[in-house]
């Protein structure tokens, strides 16, 4: 199981979109913030692609937050995508779903 | 006698000449004579007229608009005798010509009357006995008929039941006098899956009992490759459908059980409802469809239900429910929920609980209306919680280890996926916090995880060296703060676990604190 994450950024036509792969939890912390550099460097819009992601833990939740609250400030919006539906639940209890546009898949989030 | 009347059939001794020769006859036929038969019809003047005569009628001096004196004087007869039984005409003896050629005398009326008088009344008991012999041979007829329907019936009946491990399966048929036409079938298909069926021929006898053996075979063909309830319903519809007589229809519960996660799928052709028996009293599965057999092209929702361990399951056929008590006051429906809803300690005895109820309702001697038929299926399960522990280290990211073997121990159990993905973060956060707070990140130290599976309860418990520690009361974290910067982005543990599970408990002694995750499994809160 690829479970070490990792937080691969590539520019889409309109976003910076970042690959969240493996386990989102504390340790990503410094990978996220590169990541969140990286693709902000270029673009107004962040596209989080959530496919890839095996697991995700209140840890990773902060990070999420801690990215949402940069971007505000940045005045940047945050989309996802690719999010499961335990996850999708997840984002909907914590309310981190109400400061992010969530689409279903990769492929209407850059339509 | 009425029935005697309807058509009158006697016959006629006649003498012929031509087999005088002819010493013995055989066969009861007195000298040289023939029988001839001759027809009197109901309406026939002759009736009336002999019912009221005094005694021997010659034919010869009779006008009468007759067409039975022109029948008996061209068969030869020339002096008819009423044969009258308690004032009733119950025949006639009729005699050709004397012999010698002369005209009946005053002594051989006489005597011909007296003879009357005797013969009647033997007449009329062998007339009597050969209408009982005629009923017995009806009442036979129809009780071979009966053995007929019967022996399909039962020959259609498994004999044997699959007892998948943890269950028990248990049916009950009791055939009517008349053969209802009730079916009922249990198969353990290879993947381990058990596909039962109940059902119910409108009709009686020796046809039902046909359209029964034909349903119950088609619902098994159907039923080898087609693993979808309604589908099956809806094939063997449109296979009965314009093969079976067209006031003829057959009512059909069709459904299969994973006896190892309790999952129920069933769909109904028309047939009673089954009952659910709960921990607390009885529910009514509800699931509706056209009867089989009575229009072509029908689709038959299928209804999904979870059973849970110590639950049972029970079909029946409306000889249950419409069976009447002497007073005419039916068994009916509220009352069979009232059986199944009643807690006994009877494990497995449900069938001869709702039976004996039944009993007592309708009395002794009761004639049944109609087929009974029984099914139970419970799920024995384990009275005892199933308990699984294991100790885990206590370092960072054990918690995906933890989650992986609640994972693995809780499979099959029948939880909800969603549900088991709410666990397993529960579960992680739970450890996380074992791990940093309860044994303050000490890596000498261990995580215990328990696992234990009750009735109607899943609990992951999970228990750190933090004793005397208490979980502060979590409110929901103020995402705006976090956002503006105010709060700490962290502290999202304890929220989750609590929204995730249904009850969180936790407790505590002086060296050890445990956090109990709660799953309700009687389908509580289902995310």
């Amino acid at each position: 199981m690829s479970d070490r994450f990792s937080a691969a950024t590539r520019r889409e036509e309109n976003a910076g979109v970042i690959e969240l792969a493996g386990v989102l939890d504390g340790e990503a912390a410094g990978a996220m913030t590169e990541a969140y550099a990286a693709a902000a460097a270029d673009a107004d819009r962040i596209l989080l692609n959530f496919e890839p992601m095996t697991f995700m833990n209140s840890s990773g939740i902060a990070l999420m937050v801690e990215l949402l609250a940069r971007a505000r400030v940045e005045g940047r919006a945050v989309h996802a995508a690719g999010l499961s539906d335990h996850y999708r639940h997840i984002f909907e209890i914590t309310r981190l779903s109400d400061f992010m546009t969530i689409h279903d898949d990769m492929a209407s989030a850059v339509a | 006698m009425t029935t005697w009347t309807q058509t009158l059939r006697r016959r006629i001794t006649r003498r012929t000449p031509d087999d005088a020769a002819d010493p013995l006859p055989d066969s009861g036929q007195l000298g040289n004579a023939e029988a001839v038969a001759v027809e009197i019809e109901p309406n026939d003047p002759i009736l009336a007229y002999l019912q009221s005569a005094p005694g021997p009628v010659e034919l010869d001096a009779l006008e009468l608009d007759s067409v039975a004196v022109r029948d008996l004087r061209a068969a030869g007869v020339a002096l008819v005798v009423p044969l009258i039984s308690s004032g009733e005409l119950i025949g006639t003896l009729n005699l050709g010509p004397r012999l010698s050629e002369q005209g009946y005398s005053t002594d051989d009326r006489r005597l011909l009357d007296s003879l009357a008088a005797q013969a009647a009344p033997a007449l009329r008991v062998a007339q009597l006995v050969r209408e009982q012999e005629a009923e017995a041979r009806e009442r036979q007829k129809m009780e071979q008929e009966l053995q007929v329907a019967q022996l399909i019936q039962q020959h259609f009946l498994p004999t044997m039941l699959p007892q998948p491990a943890g269950w028990s399966i248990e049916a009950h048929y009791r055939p009517a006098r008349a053969v209802g036409g009730d079916f009922y079938d249990v198969v353990e298909r290879p993947d381990g899956r058990i596909v039962f069926a109940i059902g119910d021929v409108t009709d009686k006898g020796v046809p039902a009992a046909m359209v029964m053996a034909a349903t119950r075979s088609l619902l098994r063909s159907a039923g080898t490759d087609e693993l979808s309830p309604g589908a099956v319903l809806a094939q063997v519809n449109d296979l009965l459908h314009g093969d079976i007589p067209s006031r003829m229809f057959v009512t059909c519960l069709y459904g299969i059980l994973d006896p190892r996660s309790g999952e129920l799928r069933f769909a109904n052709a028309g047939h009673n409802l089954p009952f659910l028996q709960t921990d607390d009293g009885a529910d009514e599965l509800r699931a509706t469809g056209m009867p089989l057999g009575l229009m072509p092209g029908m689709s038959y929702a299928e209804v999904e239900h979870r059973l849970l361990p110590g639950q049972l399951l029970l079909l029946h056929s409306d000889g249950v429910t419409e069976a009447h008590a002497p007073d005419r006051e039916m068994f009916g429906t509220p009352r069979l929920h009232d059986v199944v809803a009643g807690r006994a300690d009877d494990r497995g005895g449900m069938l001869a609980r709702v039976l004996s109820e039944l009993e007592g309702f309708t009395g002794i001697g009761w004639e049944q209306e109609d087929d009974i038929t029984l099914m139970s299926l419970r799920w024995e399960g384990q009275t005892a919680p199933v308990t699984a522990e294991r100790v885990f280290p206590s370092r960072r990211g054990i918690e995906r280890e933890a989650l992986a073997w609640v994972a693995e121990t809780v499979s099959g159990s029948g939880l909800a996926p969603a549900r088991a993905e709410s666990l397993k973060t529960a579960v992680a956060e739970a450890v996380m916090n074992a791990v940093e707070h309860g044994n303050r990140g000490d890596e000498t130290l261990s995580v215990e995880v328990r696992v234990e599976r009750r009735a109607d309860e899943l609990v992951v418990a999970i228990t750190d060296r933090g004793g005397g520690r208490t979980i502060p009361i979590t409110e929901t974290p103020d995402i705006e703060a976090k956002l503006r910067g105010d709060q700490s982005p962290r502290g999202w543990g304890l929220f989750l676990i609590q929204s995730l599970v249904d009850t969180v408990r936790e407790s505590s002694d002086e060296s050890r604190h445990t956090v109990e995750l709660v799953l309700r499994t009687d389908g509580g809160n289902e995310r």
